[in-house]
């Protein structure tokens, strides 16, 4: 009887690796030939649930931002480069000492519930947004605003000193009807999908807004499955119950054999070991710089990402090409040598320490697996305890009761203060607790910087600060993998999380 | 009728001592509904406010006892998850889940009786090795694997059916029934092998009883002794294993849930205490625990009607 169940399993086991099977082949075969079918509804597959509430200012999931990205749309809004386009204006202006911007609103813009948008709409997002978002920088950034009146079709923003980052606070607040009270679970905005309807835990259907003022969307209808296990997911994505998955990993897309297309991206995050400044033995500088030296971070991703990723240095990612400063990423280079010299300087040799890592994050566990073992050979003892994502939340990033911990961060709007100003001393999201003077003094005036260059010179300074005292160790910005059926084409990659159904359409 | 009252008694006791545990869980482990809505947006004064918007910052006796005065009214409170009434969650979800569970149950009593009554009066020695063979590797397929495996072979390999693409019944019941039968059969096969086994057993037993001779002498055809007499006894430790699946079918739908992406209560669950959603959680836990309890007061029921010698 124990051989039976021994065939039995050895059996099961080729069934679960994929391309062992005779039958794959011909599926794929199948699909090819199915392909220019022009199906214009598309079945998408999120990783995770929508928020609690859809209302554009109380958002706080990236999952569900880059999906309602297509539902809201500000003033202006950002493109595939991290420019800022019109979208509920038509065109703006800036006045040349910075100081004033004007907005023509766009003529006959509808929402979604038929409305036409008005210069009072405009006025009563911009205030709502500002007394109720989640998003506290793009509340401080609004709250900075001197005047905010309307003119005829134009809106007149006045702030009381320059901010050449505004355009992305502008971006930020999307424009909905005066009024309306069930945004939370009945979203309506402007832009090229309209919510249809949302049942938690299996799915969300958006369709085509054909009122839109600009080139309609190719799709129909855009139907997001959720599953929250990464298993179901890749099982109904092979199975070709789903058009398209994005922020999937490299092993996922190496055993994908459906014949979908493969596109590569990156994550947009600021993935690091982050550090406690604040607790010993993080408070000494030259502990962290040991930590750094004492990391290979080409050989954490040839080891967890067969090399794909993008090293970081600071905590800017190369999206933001503008503020990226290339020169940082090698700033630490692979010196076990100099770590431990730096080590016992510090007089913390034999040190040990807890790297706390959010447990259903698989890159960021595998790669706080790689560190441990860098460490161990600079005589480092580091131990990894995974604990469940609200743990996490909890324990460290509110209560900031860590040592170390990996992550990832994102940018929640277009500007480099979205990663860069939690780091300020007094933030109140500055898990790391640190705290630098001339760091403060950086971003401050890079706030208040109007000349492009002299404000990308001032952030690229900040994050040399982060580098030079060595924050934290900083790794990557993970790659990418979206799965798109070759039924369909025109997937975008954004600077930052936005999947864009209207650039999707069928192939051929 | 003194029975009943007993019952009911101790259903109240339990499932009070089931909810205050619950909830003490939630005391006991990290990170509150706050962190998982804010993720990290979180300031500690947006935080704050959301706790005292959602009442977060009474003490804990005072919410228990909240909770449990509303939910005696009918009131099961409101998801911070969803910010929806947890009631209109479960009438979402909970038809769902009932729909697998009476299929899976049907599945398991249909298939397992018959079999059940054909090995137990095989004749075949090396026939009955078989049967019981087959029978002890299909008891122990776990639900989850079963599901992973089909998903897999009848999905991704054969495409007989979309893995994670559920239909909802009001959109077209042979499609639902048509997703639901491989989750209900991956939940079904153990339970029918258990019960087939158990089955086999019982009628064995009976067969070995002084009264098989008596109605044999009677000249009784074998079949006639089988059906008529013997199944009605072997059958009263059938019915009692047969209610406690049903219970446990509901309990596992937990998992198999999970595994073909069905979006029931076991689904909501598992999300729900990863969210904190306690409002959530208490109201399923309670209503797991009863549907068990009351299954299992059914099958004492059922069990007393048909065996006279209980009933004394």
């Amino acid at each position: 009887m124990k051989k039976r169940i021994a065939v039995l399993l050895s059996l099961s086991a080729a069934l679960c690796a994929p391309g062992l099977v005779p039958g794959t082949t011909s599926v794929m075969a199948d699909e090819t030939e199915n392909a220019s079918s022009g199906r214009t509804e598309l079945v998408v597959g999120l990783s995770q649930d929508l928020d609690n509430s859809l209302d554009p200012y109380q958002i706080t999931a990236a999952g569900t931002r880059e999906v309602l990205f297509n539902v809201f749309e500000g003033l202006v809004k950002p493109d595939t480069d991290g420019n800022f386009v019109d979208a509920v204006a038509s065109s703006h202006s800036i006045s040349e000492d910075g100081l004033t911007y004007t907005f023509t609103l766009r003529d006959g813009v509808k929402f979604h519930n038929g409305e036409t948008a008005t210069c009072d709409d405009v006025l009563y997002s911009f205030e709502t947004c500002a007394q109720t978002a989640t998003n506290t920088a793009v509340v401080g950034a609004l709250s900075g605003i001197q005047d905010i009146t309307a003119s005829g079709n134009d809106i007149i923003i006045t702030l009381p000193e320059a901010n050449s980052s505004f355009l992305s606070t502008v971006s930020s607040v999307s424009i909905v009807p005066k009024d309306y009270k069930d945004q939370a679970t009945a979203p309506v905005g402007t832009g090229p999908f309209k919510f249809d309807s949302y049942s938690p835990q299996d799915k969300a259907v958006f369709v085509r807004n054909d009122d839109y003022y600009g080139e309609k969307a190719a799709l129909t209808k855009v139907t997001c499955r959720i599953y929250e296990d990464a298993n179901a997911l890749y099982t109904a994505l092979s199975a070709g119950t789903l058009d398209l998955a994005f922020h999937l990993t490299l092993d996922q897309v190496n055993n994908l054999s459906n014949g979908y297309e493969v596109i590569e991206g990156e994550m947009n995050l600021v993935q690091a070991l982050y550090l406690n400044n604040g607790k010993a033995p993080f408070d000494d500088e030259r502990v962290r710089q040991a930590l750094c030296y004492a990391i290979d971070i080409d050989g954490i991703l040839d080891l967890t990402e067969d090399g794909h990723g993008t090293k970081l240095g600071s905590s800017v990612y190369p999206s933001f090409t503008k503020y990226f400063d290339e020169s940082l990423v090698d700033a630490y280079p692979y010196d076990p040598q100099k770590a431990m010299e730096l080590l016992e300087e510090a007089g913390a040799t034999g040190l040990e320490f807890t790297i706390k890592v959010p447990s259903n994050y698989t890159p960021h566990v595998d790669t706080a697996n790689v560190i441990v073992e860098m460490l161990s050979a600079v005589g480092i003892n580091a131990h990894i305890k995974k604990v469940e994502w609200s743990t996490w939340l909890n324990d460290v990033y509110q209560d900031r009761d860590f040592e170390a911990t990996v992550i990832g961060f994102d940018a929640a709007y277009l500007s480099p203060d979205a990663l860069l100003q939690r780091w300020v001393s007094t933030d109140s999201s500055n898990m790391i607790n640190y705290s630098n003077k001339e760091y403060d003094a950086a971003i401050e005036k890079a706030q208040h910087t109007t000349e492009d260059e002299a404000q990308a010179a001032a952030y690229k300074e900040a994050e040399k600060i982060l580098s030079d005292t060595a924050a934290n160790v900083y790794i990557q910005d993970l790659a990418d993998f979206v799965v798109l059926n070759p039924e369909f084409t025109g997937y975008a990659f954004y600077p930052l999380y936005a999947v864009d159904f209207a650039k999707i359409r069928p192939a051929g | 009728m003194k029975l009943v009252l007993k019952k009911t008694a101790s259903l109240i006791i339990t499932l009070f001592i089931v909810s205050l545990l619950a909830f003490l869980a939630f005391q006991i482990i990290p990170g509150d509904p706050t962190t998982k809505i804010l993720g990290t947006n979180a300031s500690a004064q947006k935080a704050e406010a959301l706790r005292e918007q959602l009442g977060l910052n009474r003490p804990v006796t005072e919410r228990y006892l909240d909770w449990l005065v509303s939910f005696l009214q009918g009131d099961f409170g409101t998801s911070y998850s969803y910010l929806r009434p947890v009631s209109s969650l479960l009438a979402d979800k909970l038809p769902v889940t009932a729909l697998l569970t009476l299929l899976s149950f049907a599945l398991t009593a249909l298939l397992s009786i018959p079999l059940g009554i054909a090995s137990g009066s095989m004749r075949s020695q090396a026939a009955d090795h078989l049967a019981v063979i087959t029978d002890q590797i299909i008891m122990a397929i776990p639900p989850f694997f079963f599901g992973i495996i089909s998903c897999y072979v009848f999905g991704v390999v054969l495409k007989w059916f979309l893995p994670g693409n559920y239909i909802p019944l009001s959109e077209n019941a042979a499609g639902c029934m048509g997703y639901l039968l491989l989750p209900a059969l991956s939940l079904a096969l153990p339970r029918i092998a258990m019960t087939v086994r158990m089955l086999r057993g019982s009628i064995r037993d009976e067969l070995t009883e002084n009264y098989v001779l008596t109605a044999k002498s009677r000249g009784l055809s074998r079949r006639e002794i089988l059906l008529r007499h013997v199944l009605r006894n072997a059958m009263i430790p059938v019915v009692t294993f047969l209610a406690v699946s049903a219970a446990e079918i509901m309990t596992g739908t937990i998992i198999i849930e999970q595994v073909f992406t069905i979006p029931g209560i076991g689904r909501l669950l598992v999300s729900s205490i990863g969210n904190r959603d306690y409002p959530v959680v208490q109201a399923i836990v309670v209503l797991l625990a009863a549907w068990i309890m009351i299954v299992n007061f059914l099958a004492d029921l059922v069990n007393h009607w048909m065996d006279p010698r209980l009933r004394s």
